[in-house]
């Protein structure tokens, strides 16, 4: 298999990466960007089938088709639908796309992997018709999906209303929002949040839809259990205090048919974990992030992160990102000196904090909240992947399991196909509690693959004598 | 500071069987481990319990080691999901077939119970086998544990013998107070004891130059790689006649597939990375052997550091020169056995006949002595 080479690999065409490849193909980089979506535009900018196309022209998809086109121009290279599973030190990479197993390699590697929804498990959350707060954004943009007739919506964050004003505005009824903040934690996200007049007004937009259409919105509670009935979905609700921990006497009833639900976003570190870069424990930007510079920098040369990755601050703010560790990057390779560095850089570097701060404030409404986790009993899974329930994860921190990593061994949890992504934040909150806090209880080591691949796809034709089978081992 | 009788230093599956029996047999023992109990070698390993891929000679150990695995309730605790199932090892072609009647032959010359069979028996045996295979072998004794639930099993039984076990703790050297060992401790403690056992790993190198001791250790560093649980597509150890594969499918679904192919890595930095190549090298041959396979998704790749001595032989017993002082590694399939090599090492600490020959590390340091004079 031939392996093409190039100056940079951007991992993700979200906006960090859109933005960060078309810089450095711009600056005369080689650039490659790689996702294994079919088209580039990430989760905020998710292009909607071609079919789709023609009547949209909200903010997001005129911001989506912009960088799209800018990447698109700059000749960088784009190589979707492609599967990355493994990479390499210094850097190789290996992925199966369309046409089969490709590999890459690249003297730079930009990391703008976004994020991965958290949800905190409760007694019912894998009950057919509870679906992500933010997988339910896909279908609704991308697919134009409702996800049921009557849908309740949970959880925290801004994808709250966007969420619940897109399902009315597709013909939905919410039964309500079931908010773990309270209207004070929106007032002091808002007065952080000036900084974005244009999408606060996008945020008045839906509120003002959802009050239209008579949405109740409930403050400071928290879905606590779902269990099937012959109608549907019935969800029951408790009042939380600021830490997420539910109220006893304070329950509350609401039936559904599909409940969108989700805690937060947590930054992807796959590929940061895999290539050992230093990490830290930074819980207002969304948790475990790789240690980077204000360029995004990682401690392994030649290894960047920008974008939500690296610490949500939210889509105005990742093209920003992006550009800036496109420009050190470009630097770090030798084709910009240092005072153009910091001439390119230092107004990016302000306009990011400001927007920033925007994102900032709003993924502070979707903080973590420990409390929560008292909701999931002894049999609540953690792990679906694995059926691996709280009593058994409980169990294995009672004979000694002190890090996520040995309690992944002893329970299985965190193995399975999703590789950690649902449970790890669980899991970090059940053994932190016992060893004195998330940075104790460590975070998994990461491994290749970075997604589950078909080995059919890995191994493709071949002959017994296409096999490279290394000399016998000793009698 | 109080003297021990016994400190072991490294908790894998060989320092931790030797904890847990010397504690058993009354002494007072402290096994340290710089990390958790058993997350190297002894908990990331393929957790074969094959004499197909055993060294002839280690035989007699390997079935010995294979008793106590399928018997862990008694003597152990815990569990480690431990499944006793027969073995088939495969030849696709004339010459491995010629390999495979060898081996078997001399594996059975040391009391394994290895017949050869027919391609149609083995794939009575076991159905989802590929018709490619030429000619197979079959022992009635293998098996497979969950090798990461190793440290959980051990760590309840050693805290019940009453052994102190202290998990990440390094020792940093050995000093001498007499006839007694001082280990000195990154944490700045220093643990005094009558009896030293090392039990490195891949580490037992450095761990013996704390004693002037210089016997070169080789380090393997091997690729495990691991599917999502799918439907019963076999239910045998399946391995093949040069070694390089080892295949078998756990009770919830998922099919470890390993055999030895190298990743990269060193004693010091650990594994580094799988080499895709090697691990796609691999899977080709588990999906030869079991087609079926190439249906299923791979989830997740490993490495684990494995130790050789110059002769591919086990170091096991008193440290030439140095009163008092033990070693036990380097153990070819070292994870079957390190139940009862550990057995075999405490009954000698504890001034009882053991029940076999153990592995004198003299002949290497020998060769060492020899190589320095020319
Ligand atoms: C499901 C989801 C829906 C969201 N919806 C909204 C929304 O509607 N509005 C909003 O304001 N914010 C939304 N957010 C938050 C929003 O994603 C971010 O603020 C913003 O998109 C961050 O941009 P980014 O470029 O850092 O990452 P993203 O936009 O998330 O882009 C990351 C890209 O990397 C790709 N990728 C990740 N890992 C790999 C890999 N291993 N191999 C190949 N490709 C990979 C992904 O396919 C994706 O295209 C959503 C987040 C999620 C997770
Ligand atoms: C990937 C892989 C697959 C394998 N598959 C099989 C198989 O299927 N079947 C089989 O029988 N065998 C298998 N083996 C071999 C088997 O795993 C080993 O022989 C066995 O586990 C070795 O045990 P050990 O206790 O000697 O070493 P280890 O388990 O490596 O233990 C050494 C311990 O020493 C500790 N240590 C090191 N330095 C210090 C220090 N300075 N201070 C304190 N502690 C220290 C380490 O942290 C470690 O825990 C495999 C090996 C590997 C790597």
């Amino acid at each position: 298999m031939a392996e093409r080479s190039f100056d940079l690999a951007v991992i993700g065409a979200g906006p960090a990466g859109m933005a960060a490849a078309t810089s450095a193909a711009e600056a005369g980089l080689r650039t490659l960007v790689i996702d294994e979506a079919p088209r580039p535009g990430g989760q905020v900018y998710r292009a909607p089938p071609a079919e789709f196309l023609p009547q949209g022209t909200d903010a997001d998809r005129r911001i989506g088709d912009e960088l799209r086109t800018a990447l698109a121009e700059s000749g960088a290279e784009l190589a979707l639908d492609h599967r990355l599973w493994w990479i390499g030190e210094g850097f190789e990479l290996a992925a199966v796309g369309p046409g089969g197993p490709h590999r890459f390699s690249a003297r730079a590697l930009l990391v703008a992997t976004g994020t991965t929804e958290r949800i905190l498990p409760f007694p019912g959350w894998t009950t057919p018709g509870v679906i992500g707060l933010a997988a339910a954004t896909i279908l609704l943009k991308a697919d134009g999906v409702v996800p049921g007739e009557r849908v309740v919506v949970a959880g925290a964050g801004p994808l709250l209303p966007l969420v619940a004003a897109k399902a009315v505005a597709a013909g939905a009824s919410v039964a309500a929002i079931v908010d773990l903040a309270r209207p004070s934690d929106w007032a002091s996200a808002v007065i952080r949040g000036r900084s974005r007049p244009d999408l606060l007004a996008r945020g008045a937009g839906w509120l003002r839809r959802l009050a239209m259409a008579r949405v109740p919105w409930w403050s400071a509670r928290a879905v606590v259990n779902v269990s099937t009935t012959a109608e549907g979905l019935s969800i029951d609700t408790l009042a939380v205090n600021a830490d997420g921990e539910p109220q006893p006497g304070t329950r509350r009833k609401i039936g559904a048919d599909a409940l969108c639900i989700g805690h937060g976003l947590v930054p992807s570190t796959e590929v940061t974990r895999l290539l050992g870069a230093a990490h830290v424990f930074r819980p207002e930007v969304g948790g475990w992030v790789a240690d980077v510079d204000e360029l995004g920098r990682t401690n392994v040369p030649h290894l960047y992160v920008a974008g939500d990755a690296a610490g949500v601050e939210g889509a105005a703010a990742a093209p920003l990102a992006g550009r800036l560790a496109a420009l050190a990057a470009v630097h770090d390779l030798g084709r910009l000196d240092a005072t153009h560095l910091a001439r390119r850089s230092d107004p990016f570097v302000a306009r990011r904090r400001g927007v920033a701060r925007f994102g900032k404030a709003m993924a502070g409404l979707a903080r973590l909240r420990s409390g929560l986790l008292d909701a999931a009993t002894p049999d609540t899974i953690i792990c679906r992947c694995e059926d691996v329930t709280r009593a058994e994860i409980d169990g294995a921190i009672d004979t000694g399991a002190r890090d996520v990593n040995q309690l992944k061994a002893w329970t299985r949890c965190g193995m399975g196909p999703c590789q950690g992504r649902m449970c790890g934040e669980a899991v970090g909150e059940l053994v932190g509690a016992q060893v004195g806090g998330r940075a104790q209880a460590g975070l998994w080591t990461g491994r290749a693959p970075l997604r589950p691949v078909p080995l059919e796809d890995l191994v493709g034709g071949y002959d017994y004598a296409d096999i490279p089978i290394p000399q016998a081992a000793p009698l | 500071m109080s003297c021990t009788d016994l400190l072991v230093v490294g908790a894998g599956i060989m320092g931790a069987s030797v904890a847990l029996h010397a504690a058993r047999g009354g002494l007072r023992t402290v096994l340290v481990d710089r990390g958790p109990i058993c997350r190297e070698a002894s908990g990331v390993n393929a957790g074969t319990l094959t004499l197909h891929m055993t060294r002839a000679a280690l035989i007699p150990y390997a079935m010995e080691g294979w008793r106590l695995w399928t018997t862990t309730r008694d003597w152990l605790g815990g569990e480690i999901d431990v499944v006793a199932t027969p073995g088939l090892c495969l030849a696709f072609t004339d010459e491995e077939a010629a390999l495979l009647e060898a081996r078997s032959a001399a594996r059975r010359a040391e009391g394994a119970p290895i017949e050869l069979v027919s391609p149609t028996e083995a794939r009575r045996i076991e159905p989802g086998l590929s018709e490619r295979v030429v000619l197979a072998a079959h022992c009635s004794m293998d098996g497979h544990a969950g090798a990461y639930l190793t440290g959980r099993a051990y760590r309840c039984a050693l805290l019940e013998a009453d052994a102190a076990l202290c998990e990440g703790v390094t020792v940093a050297g050995i000093e001498r107070s007499g006839s007694r060992f001082i280990a000195l401790c990154n944490d700045g403690t220093r643990i005094e004891a009558e009896r030293l056992v090392l039990a490195g790993g891949v580490w037992l190198e450095p761990m013996l130059a704390w004693l002037g001791v210089r016997l070169p250790i080789k380090v393997l560093v091997n690729q495990l790689a691991v599917t999502e649980r799918c439907p019963p597509v076999m239910r045998t150890v399946v391995t093949i006649a040069n070694g390089l594969l080892s295949l078998k499918q756990f009770a919830n679904g998922t099919v470890l597939v390993g055999g030895g192919w190298q990743g990269r890595g060193d004693r010091e930095r650990g594994g580094v990375e799988l080499i895709p190549e090697n691990i796609v090298g691999n899977l080709r041959l588990a999906c030869w052997a079991v087609p079926q396979l190439r249906r299923t998704r791979l989830v997740r790749g490993w490495l684990g550091l494995e130790a050789e001595t110059a002769d591919a032989m086990p170091i096991i017993g008193p440290i030439p020169g140095i009163e008092n002082a033990y070693l036990i590694g380097s153990v070819h399939s070292g994870y079957a056995s390190g139940p009862y090599m550990g057995q075999l090492l405490a009954d000698l600490i504890l001034g009882r006949e053991p029940e076999r020959p153990l592995f004198p590390p003299d002949r290497l340091l020998g060769a060492v002595a020899e190589e320095a004079l020319c």
